[in-house]
């Protein structure tokens, strides 16, 4: 086994008084796809917040090719290769299309992703590139989001909540374009309520329920089962 | 043919007003920070000018190749230093402490250059004019700050729009948690804006410290001249900020020309009015 690219070790994140992760410890290998799986509020996002930088960490609670960066600030840790959808897409408004996906470039991370690729990828975008990014459908805001992460030339991406709030096709589309967005090598992290559209697209799947990892493992090894218990915690 | 002249003059103020605006109306629309301090800056840049111009003999308006950089510095530094550990889900801390630095910086000029009233001296260039006909003269050093305050909203206006810069400004105001997720260290965009806002309050200090004479006290009615242009011309928008600017000044000197005594009277009518009519301004673009 290689050295894990990215982990975390007995992460614990508070809102307050209100504690919402206790002791999560995840690990992602080189070009690997793992999926988190987990009801609403199990702490999903709250672990995405956490491994970007948004909320505060001790250093060693998040680990990036070895080296401990989890006190790092977001726009550090974007610099370092975490790349990031963010659940509900979440592009600026004051923004173009164009300017959205190019601000994603902004930390100057060299690599194959700039704008021609992006819009070869999703070609209605170099259509509407210079509409302002509200004016997008949901589907295609989301491929904004892709796109604008892409941009940075991560080693690894974070999906989350890749499908909420989208149609049924657009969710197909969006899971059919995967492979071409994470081919190069990439990892991914892709956080998700839907569990079966999650395990058909990653090696190892974690379920965390009420800020615990509740299961683990790789998605042939899981039954049904065990994954609604782990889930729902029944 | 006074009237015509007092409306002349007027939009050439009005240009003066629209840089205090300019400022003011930046740092608000990108870290929604009201800077109550504002126009003791301007004051504080006058001060600069006519502490060069005496201790090295420039002339006023070379000034400018020093106090502006020197209050962009000021202003990075102010923002990094102080002013962004007040910024967050509350609006009252950075009124608060700005209201704060607005003492200071009177009480600190107060101190060194006592209350005198001070002007700057920029020699032949203050009474030269323009014939335009009719009996009509147009002064050259108000046409000259005129036309340098419609340069550099345009200046702004292209930053803002166009270029990197400006996209970052637009990012963080939209989103702060994105935009650093892509990235951009807030912090250091916000002294970015806060530099850019005292560069253009040097450049109004050193033109107010040419125009009229002025003392450490007047800094707190220059910030009510440019909250005016800002909120009669629409938050938000530096064309609208302009024309803000320009009404305020036309109604001020219409005001003197009724009666001397009428004239800043007039300016916050004409502000009341607008407020009344259209309490989103003229050309509001911001929510």
């Amino acid at each position: 086994m290689p050295d894990a690219l990215l982990s975390t070790r007995n992460l614990e994140a508070n809102y307050g008084d209100f504690q919402a992760l206790f002791g999560i410890s995840i690990d992602v290998f080189p070009s690997e796809v793992i999926s988190i799986i987990g009801a609403n509020g199990a702490g999903k996002s709250t672990l995405m917040r956490s491994i970007t930088g948004l909320l505060n960490n001790k250093p060693e609670m998040v680990i990036w090719k070895g080296q401990n960066v989890g006190a790092l600030r977001a726009d550090q840790i974007a610099h370092l290769g975490i790349g990031m959808v963010p659940e509900g897409r979440q592009l600026f408004p004051s923004l173009s299309v164009e300017e959205n996906l190019v601000i994603g470039g902004q930390s100057g991370r060299k690599g194959a992703w700039e704008l021609e690729k992006v819009f070869s990828l999703f070609p209605i975008l170099k259509e509407r590139r210079n509409v302002p990014s509200t004016a997008l459908s949901g589907g295609q805001q989301q491929m904004v989001a892709i796109g604008r992460a892409l941009m940075s030339n991560p080693d690894i991406l974070l999906f989350d909540e890749i499908s909420l709030g989208l149609a049924p096709i657009i969710i197909k589309s969006i899971y059919e374009a995967l492979p071409d967005i994470i081919g190069d090598g990439m990892s991914a992290i892709i956080v998700e309520q839907d569990i079966a559209k999650a395990l058909s697209v990653s090696s190892r799947v974690y379920c965390i329920q009420e800020g615990r990892i509740s299961l683990e493992g790789r998605p042939d090894e899981l039954n049904r089962e065990q994954i609604s218990a782990a889930y729902f915690g029944v | 043919m006074d009237w015509v002249n007092a409306i002349i003059q007027g939009i050439l103020l009005g240009g003066l007003y629209a840089l205090f605006a300019a400022g003011l109306s930046l740092i608000f629309g990108v870290m929604r920070l009201v800077n109550i301090a504002h126009g003791d800056f301007i004051v504080l840049a006058a001060f600069l000018g006519l502490s060069i111009t005496t201790g090295l003999g420039l002339p006023p308006l070379a000034t400018l190749v020093i106090v502006v950089p020197v209050m962009a510095g000021l202003g990075y530094v102010l923002q990094r230093g102080i002013l962004n550990q007040t910024l967050g889900d509350d609006l009252l801390p950075p009124l608060l402490v700005t209201f704060g630095l607005s003492v200071i910086i009177q009480n600190g000029l107060l101190e060194v250059f006592s209350a005198d009233p001070q002007k700057m001296n920029a020699g032949s260039l203050e009474i030269a004019s323009l014939s335009v006909g009719g009996g009509l003269n147009i002064g050259v050093l108000p046409l000259l700050m005129f036309g340098v305050s419609v340069a550099v909203i345009a200046g702004l206006q292209w930053i803002f729009y166009h270029s990197a810069l400006g996209r970052a400004f637009r990012a963080v105001s939209d989103k702060q948690d994105i935009a650093q997720l892509m990235g951009l260290n807030k912090s250091h965009i916000f002294g970015l804006a806060m530099a850019l806002s005292l560069a253009v309050v040097g450049i109004a200090g050193v033109f107010l410290g040419i125009r009229t004479s002025f003392d450490p006290s007047i800094g707190p009615g220059r910030l009510i001249f440019g909250f005016e242009a800002v909120i009669i011309g629409g938050l938000g928008n530096l064309w609208g900020t302009l024309i803000g600017g320009i009404i305020l000044g036309v109604s001020q000197n219409i005001g003197a020309q009724i009666n001397p005594g009428w004239q800043l009277l007039a300016g916050h009518i004409a502000f009341l009015i607008v407020l009344a009519v259209k309490p989103r301004g003229l050309f509001p673009r911001i929510d």
